[in-house]
């Protein structure tokens, strides 16, 4: 995909503050009144179209969630969130369920290209693909916006190999028995107080099923942007891979710049069978706030993958560097026998962002093996925390956990923390755990600005140096972009 | 005569929190200039300088100037940022090189070369290019091929250090390279070859400012003046044979002249 050349162009031409992606789509929208109640629920299951058993199952989340409180032992401090402030409904108006590019609004197509995905050049590029152009990697995209999905790309190609990639309202239409099964299946309704409110309001996000013995022709990405204001963005992401498959999917998110905080809780389930490898990565690059510490999104993310077939895989990449908060552990439950889990993360924290993030490993079936590689990088007055947990219960025979935290420190004001939970009900298990914490020293910054390098460009270096272990598990195209992201995000960070 | 560096009584101080006004004078009016062409080399006891004054010219941050000035290819150099120093044709083979964990020796390189070539105006050089050129310069330097893959610096022993430096100097082909005492803990070999590494960079277009405390660095290169610097002050200004001398009979001579 040629989205990061298209990145470097229009960061140069951008050579504005820190945030880049700051700007708002004037787009008309459809909008709920604001307020979370039964009759809410009720509108957007509505205006969906959606069946009866849906709308059930969102009233069952929402009076869960109703017995329930926040979370409070993440390390992170916000003002309490006024839910009654909040729209839980949002969408581009002149677009119901386009048919193909030629029916989605123009203005959202130019919001895209800015922000560096052009669906319509990555549906040109399908036939570029089959002739010569080698370098580039074609890539199936759904965008959301607000809070509807706006495009998914390359549809026929992927029916063909019998992949579905669609956005979860249509899903819910055209493969209910599908999402009955799974929906909630991973992540229960009343797994979490941020999950249970996604599953009553959640309004759109996508669903990839992969049939038995496929392996994904391309890489499937979703874009995820929130544009209107006061408006919760809750999507929803289910994966499947049936037994064999093979799949690579890719999530990207942004928001414009604003003065009050944003909030978004999605949840993604993916579900992994025999034999197969589902790989997930993320970068994530939410509006952080401004640097004193105004607006910006909290990100209160609830991901688990569920390895239910033996020796299956499923591998979380993250790079977060935005959001004002984030509070986010992609887990693996791994039930199958000699089933794999990896999570793979950086974390870049600046200004005034705070980040509690890591992930759980839950071993379940015997032989299962995971491994947690984490890099954190504060910087400015930034707190982060990780947050791990592994846990082996009695059946897990002979399984392995390695876990390695990496904190490196930027200037004299910022925090990292390192909070590892170790449970083991089994003997035969092994678990190791390697933390380090570094600082980017001022003779370092001195020896490569003595060689030409200015020194945000030295702080690049040494940054992408240390998270290479972990860069080098995204795509590569995502890669390429995911390091200039961590210099941009570094920006401003020493004096 | 065409000047390359101009320094005129400069004042530079080290700065140290410990101290009541947070500064510990260090460099107390040197003078000194260097025409375009010329090798000059600085000599002088422990605690002299020697090394603060190669820092201040470089720009390093924990070094305030506190009076005097620095012309360097008729530009005040004092103003410039480190990086720009870099660009300008400015090169510090440090004592001690600092490692940098996790950063691929090679990348750092492509990355030093093409950001000077940038500033120079020149274009960028292709990691196929580079590669060629950087894996050339290595061996001339007797470097193992290895060293380019290995993180900078990281486990690299002095000598290895020492010849990384050099390597550098080459990749970057400064005008004006200081070379703080880039000879010492090597041995005989390592000696020769770094000094060839300097000498294939001379011509009449490179200067550079030599420290060393040995006389033996000099067998391979052959300087045009030898300054000593003591107490933060050139106090003596000799011809080559000058440090053949100090070698016999040490600073006494000298500093007995100089008042605190």
């Amino acid at each position: 995909m040629n989205k990061p050349v298209q990145n470097q162009a229009l960061l140069k031409q951008l050579k504005i503050d820190a945030y880049k992606w700051g700007f708002e789509t004037d787009i008309e929208m459809d909008i709920l009144p604001k307020g979370l109640n039964e009759d809410i629920i009720r509108s957007i299951s509505a205006r969906k179209s959606e069946p009866n058993w849906m709308l059930e199952w969102r009233l069952k989340s929402y009076r869960l969630w109703l017995t329930m409180e926040p979370p409070q032992w993440g390390k992170v401090a916000h003002p309490e969130i006024d839910y009654q402030d909040l729209h839980y409904y949002a969408a581009p108006k002149k677009i119901k369920g386009p048919k193909s590019l030629d029916e989605v609004d123009p203005e959202l197509l130019k919001t895209y290209a800015k922000l560096g995905i052009s669906l319509r050049e990555q549906e040109i590029l399908a036939g570029v693909e089959k002739t010569e152009n080698k370098d580039v990697v074609p890539v199936a995209i759904d965008a959301v916006f607000d809070s509807v999905s706006i495009a998914t790309t390359f549809k026929v190609t992927l029916a063909k190999a019998g992949v579905v990639f669609c956005s979860i309202s249509e899903a819910i239409q055209n493969y209910p028995e599908m999402i009955q099964k799974y929906l909630g299946s991973v992540v229960p309704q009343g797994d979490n107080y941020y999950a249970a409110l996604n599953s009553a309001v959640f309004t759109d996000g996508s669903f990839v099923y992969i049939p038995k013995g496929v392996k994904c022709p391309m890489e499937l990405s979703t874009y995820f942007r929130i544009n209107a204001k006061n408006t919760g963005q809750f999507e929803r992401t289910l994966i499947i891979a049936d037994d064999r498959a093979t799949v690579s999917y890719l999530e990207g998110c942004t928001a414009p710049q604003r003065d009050e905080n944003q909030l978004h809780a999605a949840v993604v389930e993916l579900v992994a069978m025999e034999d197969t490898f589902i790989k997930y990565s993320t970068v994530q690059n939410w509006y952080p706030g401004d640097k004193d510490g105004n607006g910006g999104i909290y990100n209160f993310v609830t991901k688990r993958g569920a390895c239910r077939g033996a020796r299956s895989r499923i591998s979380w990449t993250q790079v977060e560097t935005g959001s004002a908060i984030t509070w986010k552990y992609p887990s693996c439950i791994l039930q199958g026998e000699s089933s794999i889990g990896e999570f793979y993360s950086v974390a870049v924290t600046n200004g005034h962002q705070q980040a509690d993030t890591g992930t759980k490993m839950i071993h379940i079936g015997a032989n299962t093996r995971s491994t947690i590689l984490a890099k954190t990088i504060s910087a400015g007055n930034s707190d982060s925390t990780y947050r791990g947990l592994v846990r082996m219960l009695p059946n897990a025979r002979n399984s392995r956990n390695f876990t390695e935290c990496d904190s490196l420190l930027i200037g004299n004001h910022c925090g990292a923390h390192t909070v590892p939970y170790i449970e083991s009900k089994n003997s035969t298990a092994k678990i190791e755990h390697e933390a380090t914490t570094s600082k980017i020293s001022e003779e370092q910054l001195f020896y490569c600005q003595q060689r030409g390098l200015t020194k945000e460009a030295a702080i690049g270096l040494i940054v992408n140096g240390f998270c290479k272990d972990v860069l080098k598990e995204l795509p590569m195209e995502f890669a390429v972009e995911a390091q200039q992201l961590l210099q941009i995000s570094l920006e401003g960070s020493v004096g | 005569m065409n000047m390359i560096l101009e320094i005129k009584e400069l004042h530079a101080s080290v700065i140290d929190d410990t101290l009541k006004n947070g500064l510990k004078p260090i460099l107390k009016g040197v003078n000194l200039s260097i025409p375009v062409g010329e090798t000059h080399v600085i000599m002088g006891p422990n605690g002299s300088g020697k090394s603060s004054l190669s820092y201040v010219l470089s720009g390093h941050p924990s070094y305030k100037v506190t009076s005097g000035s620095v012309t360097f290819k008729n530009q005040n150099l004092l103003k410039m940022s480190p990086d720009e120093r870099a660009a300008a044709g400015l090169f510090l083979a440090f004592q001690s090189p600092v490692e940098l964990p996790g950063v691929n020796n090679a990348n750092f390189l492509r990355t030093a070369v093409n950001s000077v070539r940038k500033a120079r105006g020149e274009s960028e050089l292709d990691a196929v290019s580079f590669l060629k050129l950087a894996r050339q310069l290595a061996k001339n330097l007797s470097f193992p091929a290895d060293m380019l893959k290995r993180n900078v610096n990281v486990g690299f022993s002095g000598g290895e250090k020492k010849r990384n430096e050099v390597l550098q100097m080459s990749l970057l082909q400064p005008s004006f390279a200081i070379l703080d005492e880039t000879d010492s803990g090597l041995d005989i070999d390592a000696l020769r070859i770094v000094a060839e590494g300097v000498n294939s960079l001379q011509s009449p277009s490179f200067s550079s400012l030599i420290i060393t405390h040995h006389q033996r660095l000099l067998d391979y290169i052959k300087p045009d003046y030898i300054h000593i610097l003591a107490k933060g002050r050139i106090i003596f200004i000799g011809g080559p044979e000058l440090s053949l001398q100090l070698e016999k009979e040490g600073y006494a001579r000298f500093l007995g002249e100089v008042n605190e």
